[in-house]
């Protein structure tokens, strides 16, 4: 094994972000570059979107854990896609022995409404699904070098991710109990880092501030700000003329009519304009003081190449 | 030339403007715009046409939210200030408060000593904050409200930031079920349908489930539980009853469904799945409002070309700033292309759902003006 994984020492990678900023990709691709070299990471996801079957082209994911990309060395990624209704079933079972009992709850909607009735109970149990595939081993190995979580958006996060308080209102003793205050004392380990995916935009970064703010205060541990999208520097010096413009055009020997000049300057003034507020998003979180990571726009959309890409940025970040 | 969307052109100012319009609904993924979009409709509409508006939001960006005047959730709609008047029209805007909208439907339905048994109870607390669709029904419970007041000429909702767009049609549907549903009767008197052949299968698979559930959670969950459906029963009818109301209105033609996307496949893919189902359910679909729409007016000058031409000016040194300014004229281009071939997806399955674009601004809106410029550009 290499020390290409270095950066990232933690086993559980949560990663969260506003809806719309690439959490998914950048989950997919963190798990990617967690495989390198022959080790065998797993990327899961908790919100029934099969986002992980889209990005890797895939048919819907089953609830299992499927090998999904393989990486050098012989490493692996494998997906799971956690079904709060499966996970409980699984979980009566492993404790309960229920078999066909169980199947009969589902018909009657018992798990349904088990899960339903008490969002802090179904959190649990994906979140007890999480750690039971990181601390899972096999051979007296860990069966996961790494998991990589695509954890619900910024704005539910720390809901998410604080299961105890939920269930501790409501639950006071049992299995459900134990096993949450698990998942508890995992996610305040430093085993365990929650990354989050920004773009320079301002909801984006002003979510990713409040989710960090809620982390902290919960005592899990926040680890990478991931700014993605980024865009090349152009137009560094941040200001241009039209004189340049126009001298431009004539030395290219494009066509320099004062609307071809016009529109660039408008264009290219609009650029300054984003690229401004971009800058001063970009200082407000590098204000926080934590590892910031950029990853580029990807202009033709994600496929395995650029999850690839992707996937070699991060490791070297 | 980019390709051009063939789809009609969605007629803004006209259903604004249409007395018979009382009610518009913004849906789409989120973080499309539909707050932005439904306040600067709001504005246009009390502005430009005379109407007294109010625009019902749901978690707006803060900046957005001062905007208008909002700074807190009260459930209270409050008059826009800084607006133009001349017209007779007039801009409310209010935030929903989830819990509050909970706590005054049960109030209303139920005597106070009741309510107090209900509000107490652990299940009433975890599911009137967090239970998934909660946000959605009382959305749709405080449109409900306010249309029955009456005191609106137009009524604009922009809707929960849902994992998915159809969560607004669907949550109501699943949180009035399970609240008058079998579960929760069973729990409250196994008894009832205890002995019949037809229920033994569910009676004896609940007493399974209720022994599961004391065994896993704790008996006192279940008395909590129990407590809270029987504090709840008397208003079963009510909740049902009130969902369906509002439904109907949302068929009605009085009401216009208003996708918002921005110009991404996850957005747009939403918003044909929500069109999908608005048409299954007929409810009436208004048209396809596409955000942050890129634009040039130099389309003849095509991206390979400028790239071609800024790598000419690299090679020849000294012409950094016009290199740059080309570049970011080809990755434009290509952006309005991509835009517009996204776009395209969605007009080709839906070829008679109007749509009108707003192009994307350099910064982010969080002013009237900001707001007003909007409503223009999609006029």
């Amino acid at each position: 094994m290499g020390d290409e994984h270095r950066n990232w020492p933690e086993r559980l990678h949560v990663v969260t972000g506003k809806g719309g900023t690439g959490k998914s990709t950048v989950a997919a691709a963190l798990a990617l570059g967690l495989a390198a070299g022959g080790r065998r990471t797993l990327l899961v996801e908790v919100e029934g979107r099969q986002g992980i079957a889209q990005l890797f082209g895939l048919e819907p994911l089953p609830y299992a854990e499927r090998r999904v990309a393989t990486t050098t060395g012989g490493g692996e990624v494998r997906a799971l896609a956690v079904d709060p209704e499966e996970a409980l079933l699984e979980y009566l079972d492993m404790f309960y022995k229920l078999g066909a009992a169980g199947r009969a709850l589902r018909k009657v909607g018992a798990i349904d409404f088990a899960t339903t009735i008490a969002p802090g109970l179904r959190d649990v149990l994906l979140t007890g699904k999480v750690k039971e595939s990181t601390t899972r081993t096999q051979d007296g190995r860990r069966v996961y070098d790494a998991v990589v979580l695509d954890a619900p958006p910024t704005g539910r996060v720390g809901r998410f991710l604080n299961v105890t308080e939920e269930t501790a209102r409501l639950v006071k003793v049992g299995p459900i109990k134990t096993q949450s205050e698990g998942v508890a004392s995992l996610l305040r380990s430093p085993m365990t880092a929650v990354h989050v995916v920004t773009l320079l935009e301002e909801m984006p970064v002003q979510e990713t501030l409040d989710a960090i703010t809620e982390l902290s205060a919960l005592h899990i541990p926040v680890g990478r700000i991931v700014v993605n999208g980024a865009r090349p520097p152009l137009l560094a010096g941040g200001r241009v003329t039209k004189a340049e413009i126009k001298r431009g055009l004539v030395a290219a020997g494009l066509s320099s009519a004062s609307a071809t000049v016009n529109q660039l300057a408008t264009e290219a003034q609009a650029h300054l304009t984003r690229r401004e507020l971009e800058e001063s998003l970009r200082l407000e979180l590098t204000e926080l003081g934590r590892p910031i990571v950029e990853l580029p726009l990807l202009p033709d959309g994600v496929s395995r190449d650029s999850l690839t890409e992707l996937a070699g940025l991060l490791m070297r970040a | 030339m980019v390709a051009e969307l063939t789809a009609p052109r969605l007629d803004v100012d006209g259903l604004l403007a249409d007395p018979a319009i009382r009610i518009v609904v913004c849906c789409g993924a989120g973080g499309v715009g539909k707050t932005t979009t439904a306040a600067a409709l709001g504005l246009r509409a009390a502005e430009v046409h005379g109407r007294r508006t109010v625009v019902l939001t749901i978690d707006p960006a803060r900046r957005l939210a001062q905007s208008m005047g909002l700074t807190e959730l009260d459930n209270t709609p409050r008059q826009v200030k800084g607006i133009a008047e001349a017209g007779g029209g007039e801009l409310h805007a209010m935030m929903l408060d989830m819990k509050r909208t909970f706590d005054e439907v049960v109030e209303q339905h139920t005597n106070p000593k009741r309510a107090a048994e209900i509000f107490a109870n652990p299940f009433y607390q975890a599911m009137s904050s967090t239970f998934a669709g909660t946000q959605e029904y009382m959305a749709m419970e405080k449109l409900g409200q306010l249309r029955a007041a009456d005191e609106w000429d137009l009524i604009v909702v922009d809707t929960p930031p849902s994992r998915s767009a159809l969560d607004f049609l669907d949550a109501p549907a699943r949180l009035s079920r399970f609240l008058d549903g079998r579960m929760l009767r069973l729990l409250l008197a196994p008894a009832r349908t205890g002995g019949r052949s037809v229920f033994s299968l569910v009676t004896a698979s609940f007493g399974l489930f209720s022994k599961t559930v004391q065994k896993v959670l704790g008996a006192q969950l279940l008395t909590d539980l129990s407590g809270f459906v029987a504090a709840l029963d008397s208003m079963f009818g009510g909740f049902r009853q009130r969902a369906d109301q509002t439904y109907r209105i949302l068929q009605d033609p009085q009401t216009a469904f208003l996708l918002v996307a921005a110009p991404e496949r996850d957005a747009i893919r939403e918003a044909a799945y929500f069109a999908e189902r608005l048409v299954a359910e007929r409810m009436p679909l208004a048209g396809l409002v596409l955000n942050r729409m890129h634009h040039t007016e130099l389309a003849g000058l095509g991206a390979a070309e400028s790239e071609a031409a800024a790598d000419r000016l690299d090679e020849a040194g000294d012409q950094q700033t016009a290199a740059d300014v080309l570049r970011i004229h080809a990755a434009l281009l290509r952006k309005v292309e991509r835009e517009a071939a996204v776009a395209a997806g969605f007009t080709e399955a839906f070829p008679a759902v109007p749509s009108a674009r707003i192009t994307a601004q350099p910064a982010d809106v969080h002013d009237v003006d900001g707001l007003r410029t909007i409503g223009a550009l999609l006029a």
